[in-house]
């Protein structure tokens, strides 16, 4: 029982035997890990086997929602998907927002643990109680707008919410995403591929239940004083409510910490043909919020006749006639500068079949740059690409955006991920990211922070996981320099800890520009009812990241893969205002693994998970 | 003059807290499927359009109400159900033409826009303006709006066709 936040419930799908059950929600474990992906990565590390293969069955799928989920404080879209990931045999915590996740509060359900295989493709149909398996044989192969119709459709009600792949998912693209409300992704680490490999094409849910709230009146206080914070702080009020997202292009730009042609450079000519500011003046349509966003960073284009038929590309005309969403900061800087592109039309066309296809847009845009330095190293020849891959090159975007999501031509080996691809051309100096996963849109020999949340972080290289840019580049809360290590170690953990605790709250990563966990507490506590103090809610996080680290130990990885690649440590920055920067990781890594309670290899002690409750 | 609730689509972001605010009025709790205020989204026309009664001066709600349950608030002229009167015919939300009039499973009864007494709470909690509480004599906002949608999905569909 629950006085609120929570629903208390925890449906289960067992797709090889189909088998649908629903179950009470071990309140122990939520008031130690509160919900989303800590609550996730608990029960995924009682229940799975972290050797398993990620594209097997006994991979198991947790879509987990939060206690904030569904209210009406300013950013509670949130929903989780903990998997093991398919890009990178780690734990992986995708997070989305849009519609879906309080969707599945309102049907009555905190998570959806999803298991097995299904024998033939298949998605899930939940409406409150009611809950199916149905036939997918007619929606196999269909891309995700298609899908969203049609399962929108087939369950006879306008208010259905879908969450679904696309090709790229069903082709086991390793960096396919799951994409709801067509355009937004529980985007990175292949959660895709997993949700292809169980022949679980989409889910649909329709809740009409509410989530009620344990302390109404302080609920309410809080709530308002939280989105007042938000309207008046300049990021949350201002700058992404302006510019979306990519009103970071010219601020990181201009900061010589921009990766340009997959790492080789830290600046980009031409960086603000691609910025939220040029996005606004000539292609934006509207502002899109998620469920219950105050700020509404979502961006929705649409490109100008004239612009509509610039493309070789013919597949799929009226898709470039429609308003789609996008482009975000992190994929205007995957597809854009670390492909050396910037052009603006290409990027809204490539982001949007990435949606469209359901493929993660940073790790298809960050493989295609190293697809691109093969290239023009001379490592694949045009023979194997099957065309022009050099930096730059906009119609080999478009043209590859497909390829990959289908597995043709050479998309087969982009679909693989920058790390196998650049293996097998025998240039994995070329891979640039950690554990597997490629590196979002900031260069940590610029941003000294970045590159120790990089090599640290439990689902390989990732920018939501400690975005220490906040302090280093944007002064938030105080401004720290980006160039030095020192205090980094500090920051880089508490960013970390911190950031659990939000994602495991259902909240958004984004508020945390304008609040912190002081103005958080009251909310997490007024909606369940349990009085957390501000540094038990920061434990929560620094448990929460302890058993994402266990899992991985236990999955084979070890303090040796808390590193990054060469080109970082040891190629300075040959331009711009960050010359000659390298990231000094060696300098971090000893004093974070000491403030981590940590043994010098990396490995929790006994003492500190103790401490944690995880002993 | 009376209030009415006059909403601007352009400014709709469609975050859906118009739709939290008034379901927490309805049943104390966030519940989307007991508002009153109903957000659409055309997603492909990047549209969002919040809709609710207009608390029509010709109300085919009350001429439908068998029984006489709804009645004018003579200080807002709301057109508000009274529970104890209602029988949960239905009558009213088939008559209304607009669709906002609802019936509430959990009461059995019709439910429907009171304009909060005065003080719409969707009002209060819309983050960008886009639902305002203004004297008005008439909704034609609401004609305009309708035939800018109409003419932008008209060219979506024939800019499909022809490609």
């Amino acid at each position: 029982m629950t006085n609120g936040g929570w629903k208390g419930t925890i449906l289960r799908i067992n797709l090889t035997n189909g088998q649908i059950s629903k179950e009470p929600l071990n309140m122990d474990w939520a008031k130690a890990f509160v919900g989303g992906r800590g609550l996730a990565a608990k029960y995924l590390y009682e229940e799975m086997d972290p050797k398993a293969d990620a594209l097997s069955p006994e991979n198991k799928m947790i879509f987990a929602t939060g206690p904030m989920t569904g209210t009406n404080a300013s950013t509670s879209s949130r929903y989780m998907v903990v998997t093991k990931g398919a890009l990178t045999n780690a734990i992986t915590t995708s997070n989305s927002g849009g519609h879906w996740g309080p969707e599945l509060k309102f049907a009555g359900y905190d998570m959806l643990i999803v298991e097995g295989q299904a024998p033939t493709p298949s998605y899930i149909s939940i409406c409150n109680d009611d809950v199916r398996i149905c036939s997918a044989e007619h929606i196999w192969g269909k891309t995700v707008w298609e899908t969203d119709d049609i399962v929108r459709e087939e369950s006879g009600q306008h208010d259905t919410v879908v969450t679904c792949i696309g090709p790229a998912g069903e082709n086991l693209v390793r960096f396919a995403a799951i994409v709801n409300d067509r355009h937004r992704a529980a985007g990175r680490s292949g959660v895709g591929a997993v949700m292809g490999s169980k022949n679980l094409k989409a889910i649909a849910v329709r809740g009409t239940g509410g989530v009620p709230v344990a302390n109404p009146e302080k609920f309410m206080s809080s709530m308002w004083a939280m989105k007042n914070k938000l309207t008046e702080h300049p990021v949350t009020g201002e700058g992404l409510a302006a510019y979306g997202t990519a009103v970071l292009v010219n601020i990181i730009n201009e900061s010589g910490a921009m990766p340009t042609n997959n790492h080789q450079a830290s600046q980009m000519d031409g960086a603000d043909n691609i910025s939220g500011e040029t996005l606004t003046d000539t292609r934006l349509v509207a502002n899109k919020a998620c469920f219950s966003c105050t700020i509404a960073c979502g961006r929705v284009s649409q490109l100008p006749g004239e612009a509509q038929d610039k493309f070789t590309v013919t597949t799929r005309p009226h898709n470039w006639k429609i308003a789609v969403e996008g482009p975000e900061y992190e994929n205007a800087w995957a597809m854009g500068a670390d492909c050396g592109i910037n052009d603006l039309d290409a990027l809204i066309k490539a982001n949007a079949l990435c949606n469209e296809l359901g493929m993660d847009p940073i790790s298809f845009g960050a493989t295609l740059a190293a697809a691109m330095e093969l290239y023009e190293s001379g490592a694949v020849s045009e023979e194997i690409t099957g065309m022009q891959l050099n930096f730059g090159n906009s119609d080999a975007l478009i043209a590859m955006t497909e390829q990959a999501a289908y597995r043709e031509g050479f998309g087969d080996e982009l679909a693989e991920g920058s790390k196998r691809m650049t293996a097998k051309f025998n240039k994995p100096e070329f891979f640039m990211g950690v554990r597997g996963q490629e590196f979002p849109a900031y260069d940590a020999r610029a941003i000294q922070g970045m590159g120790l949340g990089y090599a640290t972080s439990n689902r390989g290289a990732c920018h939501l996981k400690s975005y220490t840019v906040a302090p280093e580049i944007l002064g938030i809360p105080e401004k720290m320099d980006p160039g030095v290590t020192e205090g980094k170690a500090e920051i880089t953990k508490i960013f970390q800890d911190a950031t659990c605790t939000v994602d495991a709250s259902g909240l958004c990563l984004f508020l945390t520009f304008g609040v912190g966990l002081e103005e958080m507490q009251p909310q997490i506590e007024a909606v369940t009812g349990i009085p957390y103090t501000v540094s038990e809610l920061l434990e929560v996080g620094e448990r929460v990241w302890n058993i994402e680290r266990m899992w991985n130990q236990r999955a084979g990885f070890s303090g040796k893969d808390d590193t990054l690649p060469k080109r970082l440590l040891e190629e300075p920055i040959p331009d711009g205002p960050t010359k000659g920067e390298v990231n000094r990781l060696g300098e971090m890594l000893p004093e974070y693994y000491k403030l981590r309670g940590w043994d010098s290899e990396g490995e929790p002690t006994k003492e500190k998970l103790a401490s944690l409750g995880l002993g | 003059m009376a209030k009415s609730l006059r909403i601007i689509p352009e400014k709709c972001t469609g975050c859906m807290q118009c739709e939290l605010a008034c379901s927490w009025v309805q049943t104390g709790m966030f519940q989307p499927s007991r508002s009153l205020i109903r957000v659409n989204v055309f997603d492909e026309q990047a549209s969002y359009a919040p809709y609710t009664c207009f608390q029509c001066d010709e109300a085919w709600c009350m001429t439908a109400c068998p029984v006489n349950a709804i009645s004018v608030n003579e200080s807002t002229g709301a057109k508000v159900v009274g529970d104890s009167n209602c029988v949960g015919c239905g009558l009213c939300t088939i008559a209304c033409p607009f669709g906002t009039v609802f019936y509430n499973p959990d009461t059995q009864k019709a439910f429907k826009c009171d304009l909060c007494d005065g003080n719409p709470a969707c009002v209060v909690a819309c983050p960008t303006g886009a639902i305002e509480y203004t004297e008005s004599e008439s909704a034609d906002w609401l004609g305009g709006w309708a035939e800018k949608v109409n003419s932008s999905y008209v060219a979506s569909i024939e800019g499909g066709e022809t490609a």
